[in-house]
C-alpha cells in the first residue's frame, strides 16, 4: 500500500490569488444535493451565484456597493492584525462611526459639500477611534486580552443605538426606529447616473492604497509590522510595543468608523439599527483572506461582495429560500479559509 | 550485564543533529544520570528510548537482545517507563483510578484497584493517598503516583526527565529517598538533570553529553563536581584567544547590589556587585541556570531588577529600557537569537530596527538608506545573504552575525553577550569570538556570559563565577585553573576554593 505523509511547506506567492477561483467548483459539489434538495436546478444556481453579478451594469454596480464598507472593515482589521493588535470591534467601531454621521447630518443644517463631507469622514474617522480606545488602553496599559474587550463593546455600542432609535432620535416622520435624515450637505455623492455608488468608494479604495503606504514606506509600519511578527525581537530592538500596538488599534478603530459613515452617508442617509448586520465581522474574514496585505484585503472585499450579491440574486432568480444563497456563501467561505490553511502543506509518498 | 545498551544512536531534526552515535549503557539496580547542558541530547535520547522518537541510526538492547521500540506501548511492553516533566494524569480521577487507567479491560472494580495500589505503594515504600483525587496533590504527590503508574507495569527501567526542576528542596529529598528505595528493588533509575549537585547526591554513574555526542562515562565515587562541570561545558578550543593583558583604564559598567527576584522556577540575582573596565572581557562563568539568563536579561533591558543599580560610564541605566540602553551605548547579543530578530522581516529591516530614527524622514522610510546599510554590514560582518532575504532563513551562525552587525556597528560602550557560540558551528564561533576581542581592543568593556568554560578561559580578562544566582567570586584568568573556577561552580565561594587549591597544590 502506498502511504502519503502531509509536510510543511509553503505554496508559491502567486498562488494565492487562485485559491478562491479552486474554492469555486469544490463548493459547487459540496452543495449540490442542498440545491437539489430545494428543487432547483444547480447549474442554472451557480449561473445566478456567481456569473449573473458579473453579467450586467446594474449588478455589476451593486456588487462594488457592497464592497465598500467591506474594503473598509477589513482594511480596519488588517491594520490592526498587522501589529498583533486582535481588533474583534470592527463592528462596533463601525456604528460608532455611523452614530456620528448621522448625528453630524443631524446638526449641521445647511451646510454646503464642501464643507459637510470632510467633516463627515472626520468626525466618523474620530467616533471609531473613540470606541477603540477603551480597549486599546486596557492592553497596552494591564494586558487585558483585547479581542474579549471588543468583542464585548460590539454589543455595548447596539444597545446605545437601539435606544437612541427608540427613544430621543427617533425620526418624527416615521414611526420606524431611524434618525431623522442628514442635511443634504453631508450626503456623499453619487460616482455614477442612475447608481448607488457614492463617494465612499472612493474613501475606501483610497485607504487601502494609503494603508498600503504606511504599512510598507513608513516607520510606523515596520514597526507595527515588527511588533505583530515578533513582539519579544521588538521589544529588544527598543521599539515601544505598547505605543505602537495603541496606535495601530486607534487608527483600526478609525478606518471602521469611515465604514459607518459610508453607509449613513451615501445608502441610507440615515442610522438604522440594521446599518451593519455583520460587516465588520467579515472584515476579519477580508482581513485574513487577503493575508493582512492592503491590495489583498481589496480583492477579498471584492470577491466577498460578489459573493455576498450572488446569494441574493441566486434566491431571487430561482425563488428558492434566501438561506440557501447564505448557506452556498458560507460553505465557500469555509473551503476557501480551509485550502488557504492547506497551501501550507504538501503531499509527500512516504 | 547491562539491562540497556544504547549504540550509536543517531537522531536528526532536519539539518540539526541531535544525537551524534551516542552509546549509553545501564546496569541492573543503578541510578545512572544522563548530564548535559540545555540541547546536549539528554531528552531526545530518552525519548528515543521510550519509543517517541525514532533514530536515525544504531541500535537498542535490552538484556542483551536487539529490540525496536516503536512506541510507548513497546517500551512499556520491553519494561521501560518514563516519567516526563509534564505529568499525564487525570486531575478529577484518584490516584488509582490514574495508575490503573492504561491497563484496559471492560469492568472496573474500584475497590480491587484501589486495594492493589495501596499493596503496591506498601511494597515499594512510595507513599501515595491512593484514594485522593490527583487534582488535589502537591507537585511532588503527583511525580509519586506518575512514578507509581510506570511501575505498575512492571518497570525495570526507570526514566526521569528532570524530575527535580518542578519540587521543592524538601520534595526533592523525599524524591531521592524513593530512588534510594527503588535501586534496593533492582530497579534501575535513568536520572536527566543539569544540576551537578544533584547528580553528585544521589547517582551511581554518570554519562556526559555535550552537543549530542556522550562526553564519557564516570562512576561518581571517582569524580569531582569540577570535573563534571568541565566534561559539561568545555568545548574544543578554536584557536581564538585574548592578547596581552591590558591596564584597567576606569569601569564603563558597574553593578551594585543587583537583585532579581526568583520566580517560576529561576533562580534570581541576589546581591550581585562587580565592574566591567574599558578594554577589559569579564566572562561569567556557571553550569546553566544559575541565573546567567537574569543577568542578560537585566544588562539587556529587558528584566527589571528589584533592587540595585546600574550604571554606563558615569550615567545610571538602572531600569532603563531596551532604548534607553542603546542610547546610553550599550551592544547587546542576546541568548536566545531567534526571539530577537523578527523572523519574517528581512536582513536589512532587522539591522535598522533599533535605530529607525537614522533611516527616515517625516516618518517615511529611507529605502534606499536601509539598502546601503544592509549591503555595507553583509560585506563587512561576511553575512551570507541578500538584504531581502528574510531572517528565518538564516543559518544560526548568520542570525548571530547580523546581531552582531546590528549592536556592533555603532561601537558601543558596553556590550553584553550571552551565550553568543551557543550552538554555533567552528567557523562561526571563532568569528564571533574574535569579534568580541576586536571591542576589547577598542577600549569598550565586554561582558560575557557563557556556560563555556574554554571559550571563557580564551577570551576573558577577570571570571566571575555564577552559582545559584550569587557571584561566587572573581578571578584573573591568568590566575586562575579550571579546577579553581570548577569548584566555584559546584558551588564553593572563592576563598574555600582558593585554599583547597592551595592544600591540593
Amino acid at each position: 500500500m502506498v502511504k502519503f505523509r502531509l509536510e510543511q511547506a509553503s505554496a508559491p506567492l502567486w498562488f494565492r490569488p487562485l485559491i478562491p477561483l479552486i474554492a469555486l467548483p469544490v463548493t459547487f459539489l459540496l452543495t449540490t444535493l442542498l440545491v437539489l434538495w430545494a428543487g432547483a436546478d444547480p447549474l442554472k444556481a451557480y449561473y445566478h451565484f456567481l456569473i449573473a453579478p458579473l453579467s450586467s451594469r446594474v449588478s455589476l454596480i451593486e456588487v462594488l456597493v457592497k464592497s465598500t464598507p467591506l474594503l473598509l472593515t477589513g482594511a480596519s482589521v488588517a491594520f490592526a492584525f498587522s501589529a498583533g493588535y486582535w481588533n474583534i470591534g470592527a463592528e462596533g467601531q463601525l456604528y460608532a462611526g455611523a452614530l456620528a454621521g448621522a448625528w453630524l447630518g443631524m446638526v449641521l443644517g445647511d451646510v454646503s459639500p464642501v464643507a459637510g463631507i470632510p467633516l463627515m469622514i472626520v468626525g466618523g474617522f474620530l467616533a471609531g477611534m473613540v470606541w477603540a480606545l477603551g480597549p486599546a488602553l486596557l492592553k497596552t496599559r494591564l494586558n487585558v486580552d483585547e479581542v474579549v474587550t471588543t468583542l464585548l463593546l460590539n454589543s455595548v455600542i447596539l444597545f446605545i443605538v437601539s435606544y437612541l432609535l427608540n427613544g430621543p432620535w427617533r425620526s418624527p416622520a416615521s414611526m420606524w426606529p431611524q434618525s431623522p435624515e442628514i442635511a443634504q450637505g453631508t450626503h456623499f455623492f453619487r460616482l455614477l447616473p442612475r447608481a448607488r455608488l457614492h463617494f465612499g468608494f472612493v474613501v475606501g479604495l483610497a485607504v487601502i492604497v494609503l494603508e498600503w503606504f504606511v504599512l510598507q514606506r513608513t516607520t510606523l509600519g515596520l514597526r507595527m509590522r515588527a511588533v505583530g511578527l515578533g513582539k519579544k525581537a521588538a521589544r529588544f530592538a527598543g521599539l515601544n510595543v505598547n505605543r505602537t500596538m495603541l496606535t495601530a488599534a486607534l487608527i483600526s478603530g478609525g478606518i471602521a468608523g469611515l465604514a459607518g459613515v459610508g453607509e449613513v452617508a451615501g445608502i441610507h442617509f440615515h442610522l438604522i439599527e440594521s446599518i451593519s448586520d455583520g460587516l465588520g465581522y467579515s472584515g476579519i474574514i477580508i482581513a485574513t483572506l487577503g493575508g493582512l496585505h492592503p491590495f489583498g484585503v481589496g480583492l477579498a472585499a471584492f470577491f466577498i461582495g460578489l459573493i455576498d450579491t450572488g446569494a441574493q440574486s441566486l434566491s431571487r432568480a430561482l425563488g428558492v429560500p434566501v438561506y440557501l444563497g447564505t448557506v452556498v456563501q458560507a460553505i465557500l467561505l469555509l473551503v476557501t479559509l480551509s485550502l488557504f490553511v492547506l497551501q501550507n502543506y504538501r503531499l509527500r509518498r512516504a | 550485564m547491562f539491562t540497556v545498551q544504547m549504540l550509536g544512536i543517531v537522531k536528526r531534526f532536519g539539518d540539526r543533529v541531535a544525537n551524534d552515535g551516542i552509546d549509553f549503557e545501564l546496569k541492573m539496580g543503578e541510578i545512572h544520570a544522563l548530564l548535559g547542558e540545555n540541547g546536549a541530547g539528554k531528552t531526545t535520547l530518552m525519548r528515543i528510548l521510550y519509543g517517541l522518537y525514532t533514530p536515525d541510526g544504531g541500535e537498542i538492547l535490552i538484556g542483551g537482545n536487539p529490540v525496536k521500540i516503536h512506541s510507548p506501548r513497546d517500551a512499556i511492553r520491553a519494561g521501560i517507563g518514563m516519567v516526563t516533566q509534564h505529568f499525564t494524569l487525570v486531575p478529577t480521577l484518584t490516584v488509582a483510578e490514574n495508575i490503573t487507567l492504561g491497563e484496559g479491560g471492560v469492568l472496573v472494580d474500584l475497590r480491587q484497584i484501589k486495594a492493589r495500589v495501596e499493596a503496591l505503594s506498601e511494597r515499594l515504600g512510595i507513599p501515595v493517598k491512593a484514594g485522593a483525587r490527583v487534582g488535589q496533590l502537591s507537585v511532588g504527590e503527583q511525580q509519586r503516583v506518575e512514578i507509581l503508574k510506570a511501575l505498575a507495569r512492571d518497570a525495570r527501567v526507570l526514566i526521569l526527565d528532570e524530575p527535580t526542576a518542578v519540587l521543592a528542596p524538601q520534595e526533592v529529598q523525599a524524591l531521592f529517598e524513593v530512588l534510594g528505595r527503588l535501586r534496593c528493588e533492582g530497579i534501575s533509575v535513568i536520572f536527566i538533570s543539569h544540576k551537578l549537585h544533584e547528580v553528585m547526591t544521589v547517582c551511581d554513574r554518570v554519562t556526559v553529553l555535550r552537543d549530542g555526542r556522550a562526553v564519557g562515562t564516570v562512576e561518581k565515587a571517582r569524580t569531582t563536581p569540577s570535573e563534571l562541570a568541565r566534561m559539561m561545558v568545555g568545548r574544543e578550543s578554536f584557536g581564538v584567544h585574548r592578547q596581552g593583558e591590558r591596564l584597567p583604564t576606569g569601569a564603563l559598567l558597574r553593578v551594585e547590589g543587583l537583585n532579581v527576584r526568583s520566580r517560576n522556577g529561576s533562580v534570581g540575582l541576589h546581591h550581585l556587585s562587580f565592574e566591567v573596565q574599558a578594554g577589559e572581557v569579564l566572562g561569567v562563568a556557571g553550569v546553566s541556570g544559575n541565573g546567567q539568563v537574569e543577568l542578560g536579561e537585566v544588562l539587556s533591558g529587558m528584566l527589571r531588577p528589584d533592587a540595585g543599580r546600574i550604571w554606563v560610564g558615569t550615567q545610571e541605566v538602572t531600569r532603563a529600557s531596551p532604548a534607553a540602553l542603546i542610547r546610553a551605548g550599550v551592544g547587546r547579543i542576546p541568548e536566545d537569537r531567534h526571539a530577537s530578530l523578527v523572523g519574517e522581516l528581512s536582513v536589512a529591516d532587522n539591522l535598522v530596527l533599533d535605530q529607525l530614527e537614522h533611516f527616515s524622514r517625516q516618518g517615511a522610510l529611507d529605502r534606499s538608506a536601509i539598502r546601503r546599510n544592509a549591503e555595507r554590514l553583509i560585506a563587512e560582518f561576511q553575512i551570507k545573504a541578500l538584504p531581502e532575504t528574510p531572517v528565518r532563513a538564516l543559518s544560526g551562525g548568520n542570525m548571530q552575525k547580523v546581531l552582531l552587525a546590528r549592536s556592533l556597528s555603532r561601537n558601543p560602550l558596553v556590550v553584553i553577550a550571552s551565550q553568543p557560540t551557543r550552538g554555533l558551528d567552528v567557523g562561526a564561533t571563532d568569528y564571533v569570538r574574535g569579534r568580541l576581542l576586536e571591542q576589547r581592543a577598542r577600549g569598550a568593556a565586554v561582558l560575557l556570559i557563557s556556560e563555556d568554560l574554554d571559550e571563557i578561559f580564551a577570551l576573558a580578562d577577570r571570571i566571575a563565577v555564577l552559582f545559584a544566582g550569587k557571584l561566587m567570586g572573581i578571578v584573573y584568568t591568568r590566575e586562575a585553573t579550571v579546577e579553581q573556577v570548577g569548584l566555584m561552580m559546584a558551588g564553593a565561594p572563592l576563598e574555600r576554593s582558593s585554599i583547597k587549591e592551595v592544600a591540593r597544590g
